[in-house]
């Protein structure tokens, strides 16, 4: 992949449970543009009698079956294996079934460079951690971009609380000789829990020691709904460029 | 305990400041740092020597299991876990990282390098550990990279090639931080392998020197490396040097005083045939003392010249001041696979001792600079020690309380050894020979590579194992603790005097480290082939050893 990701976005909504988020798509025509436009044309119908935009294929019928011919590849008939990540491969599946519809002309293209300019002005490692800098209270960012799709990474800018994974959930403990302790879970068992405190300390206590254990379903980070739809696309291009090491 | 679940928003104070976890100035003194395990060998002298005394003769029969880890995938687990202020890490099969609490066992992460599928390894998935300086760890892969990871996220901060693991270079030891550098070594001493040492800044990966454990022709010792003489039926490689093996992979020393950081190397390449390499073949076989900061050349010392049984010298170098002949000295001990014990002075090589520690045939005597007169066994007749030595890479101690070093020792094992011609293919194995235990029946059973069943079939009338004490000056044996079946588990000895061991048979087994009475044993029914460690945490002592996929930590009971 190059460096580069930038992102579509042609609405803020998540789409109802069996569509496809507008981000999904955005990103997905992307990956689509730099990696399939050489054999399948920028409208699908480069190979053969085989059209992407008709919705219909040769050896697929589910989102499942289209991401196992995109990550195998069909051997001998021409269609190469990609190794694309979680993100990659959700937006080029949203993309490939919506080919049709998706009309380019009404998009805004996300800048990964200004999305970096903003995430630094917000002070997002305040927090977070990209890399070697930044803080580890919250989770750490270094790949995101392989981890989250485009539509939840943006959903998880306006409303934290819907995106925010269960065992990140943050934890309020007082230990049963009154030592308060805030933080992020780790891991938890029936009888211990493991955190990182706001101090970066991993922390493992047993639960027999806590006289106050509440874990808070409510992410401590603010949404970013004041932001421009300019500033939240340049924002996930910068996030959806976070590829680890 | 209240436990409930909230919509309220928790408020997070936020800090940014972090202090260094792990100083250089603590690896420094992490020999003394009593209740955590900072390096491999427990400090730079690696003597895996703890100065905790909670557990100790008189109690070790009321150690019970505190808590296991279970790793998922099989194979030897060779890795000693580190401990820092109550946290554990330790690798697990066959690159990850585990951050878990010392006291429960419960994960706080796993961090797992994803591997390139054309890493190539001798002898299974094996990692030995971890490094730790500041916030991070590092640890070296099967593909031959070096990675960084942050020790509170265990999220990876970088990661280098250290070279093109096609050619069957892996790094399997833990790492070695000395100030600002992580100091590893290359395994694939049986691929035809030019070993090397070499020293990463800690903060960026950037490779700051290279020690190759194989001079080239122009650099000093590279005449040790002869033309060979082409001759009917004889595989001759006038450029042997470029595949000559020396690979590392134990873990060095370091001696702060000197600045000098010690390492073993491993064998020649191709193991056996070293017909067709003459010469003595440096720096294989041989320990090389290297300024930490430069990666210069100080001194060397060669066990086995010429090797022709696999004798490799990745054992750990222990270092201890102790009295030789009725003067100080700042000495190195070390029992080496060749089955011979040795002091040298570890400011300059100077060979002080060396002395039999199991039976030996390969040589009879040293001049007095050290080197042996070696003695080969005619054709079909059985060398001593055999190919796996009289003992291997499993981590010896030293206690600075009784004196005596300590060495996990192979007895009565043999091979005949048979060297046959090999030509040098990428990837391909540079062994060239066919060799075989020396048994007491044709046909019967020999000693087990790497696992062995439940049922000792080979018996110790083909090999048995022990736990040797020797007096660190002279190397005469002060006493021995014997088990049927040999050992491949490292030893630790504590400020109580208690020695910690375990072997293939799959006891973990506390000794008496003044006499070798056995205070108490367990059975964890599957062999142990790590280093115990101990450490301390929140005022209760603990130790721990890996049996097969378990690791398995005690302390007193209640």
């Amino acid at each position: 992949m190059t460096a580069f990701l930038g992102v579509l976005l042609v609405a803020l909504q998540l789409g109802h449970p069996g569509e496809y988020a507008p981000a999904d798509i955005a990103y997905g025509a992307q990956i689509y543009d730099a990696q399939c436009t050489t054999c399948h044309g920028a409208n699908g119908d480069g190979v053969g009698d085989i059209n992407l935009k008709s919705g219909k294929f040769r050896t697929a019928v589910t989102d499942q079956d289209l991401a196992r011919v995109i990550t195998n590849g069909v051997p001998g008939k021409g269609m190469l294996a990609f190794k694309f990540d979680s993100a990659e491969l959700a937006g080029v599946i949203a993309f490939v079934r919506n080919m049709n519809s998706f009309d380019r002309g009404t998009v805004k293209v996300g800048d990964a460079a200004r999305g970096r300019a903003l995430f630094d002005k917000n002070e997002c490692v305040r927090c977070h951690r990209v890399g070697d800098r930044g803080a580890r209270v919250a989770p750490d960012l270094s790949d995101v971009g392989a981890q989250r799709s485009a539509a939840s990474l943006l959903r998880s800018l306006t409303e934290p609380t819907t995106q925010m994974m269960p065992i990140n959930r943050p934890v309020h403990i007082v230990t049963r000789d009154g030592t308060v302790i805030n933080g992020r879970r780790l891991n938890e068992d029936t009888y211990t829990v493991q955190l990182i405190d706001d101090k970066e300390r991993l922390v493992s206590l047993s639960k027999s020691d806590l006289r106050e254990f509440t874990i808070a379903t409510v992410s401590p980070m603010p949404s970013y709904k004041t932001m421009s739809e300019a500033e939240l696309s340049d924002l996930v291009a910068y996030l959806l460029s976070l590829k680890g090491r | 305990m209240k436990r409930s679940i909230t919509c309220v928003v928790s408020a997070l104070a936020v800090s940014v400041s972090l202090h260094a976890q792990v100083t250089p100035d603590r690896l420094q003194n992490a020999a003394r740092e009593a209740k955590n395990w900072l390096l491999y060998s427990g400090g730079y002298f690696s003597n895996r020597y703890s100065p905790l005394t909670q557990i100790s003769p008189a109690n070790v029969k009321n150690l019970e299991l505190a808590w296991m880890y279970q790793a998922a995938v099989a194979g030897a687990w060779q890795t000693t876990p580190l401990v820092v202020d109550g946290i554990m890490y330790l690798t697990q099969r066959p690159n990850d990282v585990v951050a878990l609490d010392a006291k429960t066992g419960r994960v706080f992460w796993i961090y797992r390098h994803q591997l390139n599928p054309n890493q190539i390894v001798c002898c299974g998935a094996n990692n030995r550990g971890l490094a730790i300086l500041g916030d991070t760890l590092y640890m070296g892969t099967l593909d031959a990279h070096l990675v960084a990871i942050d020790a509170k996220s265990g999220r990876p901060l970088w990661n280098v090639e250290v070279t093109d693991s096609r050619q069957g270079y892996s790094v399997t030891l833990a790492p070695l931080a000395v100030k600002d550098k992580i100091i590893i070594g290359v395994g694939g001493g049986e691929y035809g392998i030019r070993g090397f040492v070499a020293a990463y800044d800690a903060r960026t990966g950037k490779e700051a020197w290279r020690f190759h454990t194989i001079p080239a022709p122009n650099e000093p010792g590279g005449d040790s490396w002869q033309p060979c003489t082409p001759a009917q039926g004889k595989f001759c490689d006038p450029e042997a040097w470029k595949h000559g093996g020396g690979s590392v992979w134990v873990t060095g020393s370091y001696d702060a005083a000197l600045n000098l950081t010690y390492w073993g190397v491993g064998n020649a390449g191709p193991d056996w045939n070293n017909e067709q390499r003459p010469g003595d073949n440096l720096y294989t076989d041989s320990v090389v003392a290297l300024d930490a900061d430069t990666g210069q050349l100080k001194w060397h010392y060669q066990f086995t010249p010429h090797d022709r049984y696999d004798y490799d010298s990745v054992q750990v170098p222990v270092l201890a001041d102790i009295t030789w002949r009725g003067g100080p000295v700042k000495a190195m001990v070390w029992a080496n696979r060749n089955g011979n014990f040795y002091v040298l002075d570890r400011a300059t090589g100077r060979f002080l001792t060396g002395k039999p520690f199991v039976k030996v045939n390969w040589m009879d005597t040293f001049d007095e600079r050290g080197r042996p007169h070696q003695t080969p066994q005619p054709d079909g007749q059985p060398t001593w020690p055999g190919n796996q030595g009289g003992t291997n890479w499993y981590s010896p101690s030293f206690s600075p309380r009784t004196g005596l070093f300590y060495v996990s020792a192979w007895e009565g094992y043999a091979t005949i050894f048979g060297g046959t011609p090999v030509e040098y293919q990428e990837g391909r194995n540079f062994g060239g020979g066919v060799n075989r235990n020396y048994v007491p029946v044709p046909g019967a059973p020999g000693v087990p590579g790497l696992r062995r069943g439940p049922i000792n079939n080979w018996t110790d009338a083909v090999a048995s194992g022990a736990v040797l004490a020797l007096d660190a000056a002279t190397g005469e044996v002060k006493w021995k603790f014997p088990m049927t079946d040999v050992t491949d588990s490292g030893i630790l000895t504590t400020g109580s005097d208690v020695l910690f061991t375990g072997g293939r048979e799959g006891y973990f087994q506390a000794l008496d480290a003044k006499n070798g009475t056995l205070l108490w044993k367990t059975n964890l029914g599957a062999q142990i082939v790590n280093g115990p460690i101990t450490f301390e945490a929140d005022g209760k002592q603990y130790v721990a050893a890996i049996a097969g996929l378990s690791l398995c930590v005690f302390s007193l009971r209640n």
